[in-house]
């Protein structure tokens, strides 16, 4: 086979798989949006952009946006903070770090359902320690998964939580990035340790940091929806329900395929914003090594 | 001499940092850990106790009696390995076009996969996902949950990203040796390449390991959900909210990714520290 053809034939397979699942999939769901189709799938009718009307006139799909941008803003915000007080600890060269690395990095492995469940746990009513603690020591009864705002919280927690192994990865390996010279040169020059934060491993961190956001956005938005299947079905009410899943409930509780695309369409929209930012912004300035 | 106990009291409130950190960290796996092992007595005793007396193990059994957790392994592990050895294959193959290449159209195709990457097509488009599944007769099989993960993004880039490190004299040096690109690829590249590719390997299958919206809507008998499947089961009704089976059951679908995790810690940074790097 000439050279010129191997890259193609290395290619086959990757562009076949995305080309079929990934690709293929997203042209149908532009297709479909524009549809009303019978719950058993067997008719459709053309309904133009109706079905985006419906959606957007729902009042509780802005509600469920709302519900989604505090989610995941808030999560980002509170999860990158403390991933960087952690990093920050973990990049002390003193004995026996390398273990506590292992240990805080741990949480990467685990899934969004056992993310769930161990929190469900934590903050059960009745055998959860969170929830007895919070009863000895402040007197607070609580029921975390069951009323609002507390179970967004705990939805949140559980979030925060199985992220964290994840960020800190990023963040240690850019505070070891940072030459140690820098923080010498400023010691010299009388500035504190807070400053150095502010104006030395701050600023240097901040492409990692913002790489970090971006996989946080597509992690709280999509992948959470184990957390939230596994804690709170979305309830109560509808103050757990993202919009990811509020697309399950209407692809495959209620079988309204039709809304379920234009959904899928907007979240794709989204994503579109985010990948532009991405290319704008992190593509230029992420490299360390 | 003053300096000396300066920095050693540093370490001390360093390292009592560090344990307290660690232990926030770890305090759901632990407590989910002394539940398990409680009777199913105690389990429900309140207050709850942190140790239990005694260590039992009837909490692990009861999980495979009240739901299917066998099974559930068996096609977790069927399907991790066969997503795993997919990705990180194809992910070679086509990280050595892009980074060993040059070839009409490689800007688009790599721009392609890239916008990929941001289009989780089990989580984003689950729907039409679905109905092709339907199409293809696959909805309930090892199909439909195998074959859409076999190729991604990421194991392209990472290996891509790999192949690009390492010196282009080793190649011409090949190629005057009369070796193939195929024969350099797998002769030369892939036994040098070993700790990435296990790098990568291992985010796969912790990846695979950990899917649940999309086995959840596409199975719908018993002997094909995965195990993050039956934890939803064991949540819902069957463990007559037993925590201590709950928590067993947890720990059981926890264990192949937290031992794989501790074990090869190393080429998890290393491939996750690299993935983000730019071209």
């Amino acid at each position: 086979m000439p050279r010129k053809y191997v890259p193609y034939v290395l290619l086959i397979p990757t562009f076949v798989i995305i080309g079929l699942f990934i690709y293929y999939p997203a042209v149908m769901t532009f297709q479909k949006a524009l549809y009303k189709i019978s719950p058993f799938g067997n008719r459709s009718f053309f309904v133009g952009l109706r079905n985006f009307e419906n959606l957007f006139n729902s009042p509780s799909y802005s509600q469920e946006a709302f519900t989604t941008l505090i989610f995941v803003v808030a999560s980002i915000a509170i999860g990158l903070t403390i991933s960087l007080l952690f990093s920050l600890l973990l990049n002390e060269k003193v004995p026996g770090v390398g273990i506590f690395r292992t240990i805080v990095f741990s949480p990467y492995a685990v899934s969004p359902a056992i993310a769930g469940t161990l929190w469900s746990f934590l903050l059960n009513p009745v055998v959860g320690y969170v929830s007895y603690t919070l009863l000895r020591i402040f007197g607070i009864h609580s029921e975390w998964l069951t009323s609002y705002p507390l179970a967004l919280i705990a939805v949140m927690v559980a979030t925060i939580w199985q992220n964290l192994g994840f960020n800190i990865i990023f963040f240690l390996s850019g505070l070891q990035g940072i030459p140690n010279s820098y923080y010498e040169a400023a010691k010299i020059d009388g500035a504190g340790a807070v400053t150095r934060f502010f104006k030395i491993t701050l600023p240097l961190l901040s492409p990692i940091t913002f790489y970090l956001a971006i996989m946080d956005v597509v992690f709280t938005m999509f992948t959470s929806f184990g957390i939230i299947d596994i804690m709170t079905q979305g309830g109560p009410g509808n103050t757990t329900t993202t919009l990811i899943y509020r697309l399950y409930r209407d692809g495959f509780i209620y079988f309204n395929s039709g809304m379920a695309s234009a959904e899928s369409i907007v979240l794709i929209l989204v994503m579109a914003v985010i990948t532009f930012i991405y290319f704008k912004f992190v593509q230029r300035t992420v490299h360390y090594r | 001499m003053k300096k000396k106990t300066k920095h050693a009291w540093r370490v001390v409130i360093v390292e009592i940092g560090l344990i307290l950190m660690s232990l926030i960290v770890l305090l759901p796996i632990l407590l989910a850990i002394t539940m398990s092992l409680k009777s199913s007595g105690e389990v429900f005793s309140y207050p709850p106790t942190i140790f239990p007396n005694g260590i039992h193990f009837q909490n692990y059994l009861e999980v495979f009696q009240k739901v299917n957790m066998g099974r559930f392994l068996l096609n977790s592990f069927i399907i991790a390995i066969t997503i795993t050895v997919g990705k990180t294959l194809f992910g070679i193959l086509s990280g050595y076009a892009f980074a060993n290449f040059k070839f009409k159209g490689s800007s688009i195709l790599f721009g392609l996969l890239f916008i990929s990457l941001f289009m989780p097509a089990e989580l984003l488009l689950i729907v039409p996902l679905f109905n092709l599944m339907r199409t293809l007769h696959w909805v309930n099989t090892y199909w439909a949950l195998t074959i859409p993960f076999l190729a991604s993004a990421t194991s392209t880039f990472l290996m891509r990203q790999h192949f690009l490190t390492i010196p282009k004299e080793l190649e011409d040096a090949a190629k005057i040796d009369g070796a193939g690109p195929m024969k350099f690829l797998f002769q030369i590249l892939v036994p040098i390449s070993k700790s990435m590719i296990g790098a990568v390997a291992a985010i796969n299958f912790v990846y695979a390991w950990n899917l649940y919206l999309w086995p959840l809507v596409v199975t719908n008998s018993n002997d094909m959900k995965t195990v993050q499947i039956g934890l939803k089961m064991l949540m819902s009704n069957q463990s007559n909210n037993n925590w201590g089976i709950i928590m067993s059951g947890t720990l059981i679908a926890l264990a192949p990714t937290l031992l794989l995790f501790f074990f090869v810690q190393k080429l998890f940074v290393k491939g996750l520290a690299s993935s983000g790097l730019k071209e």
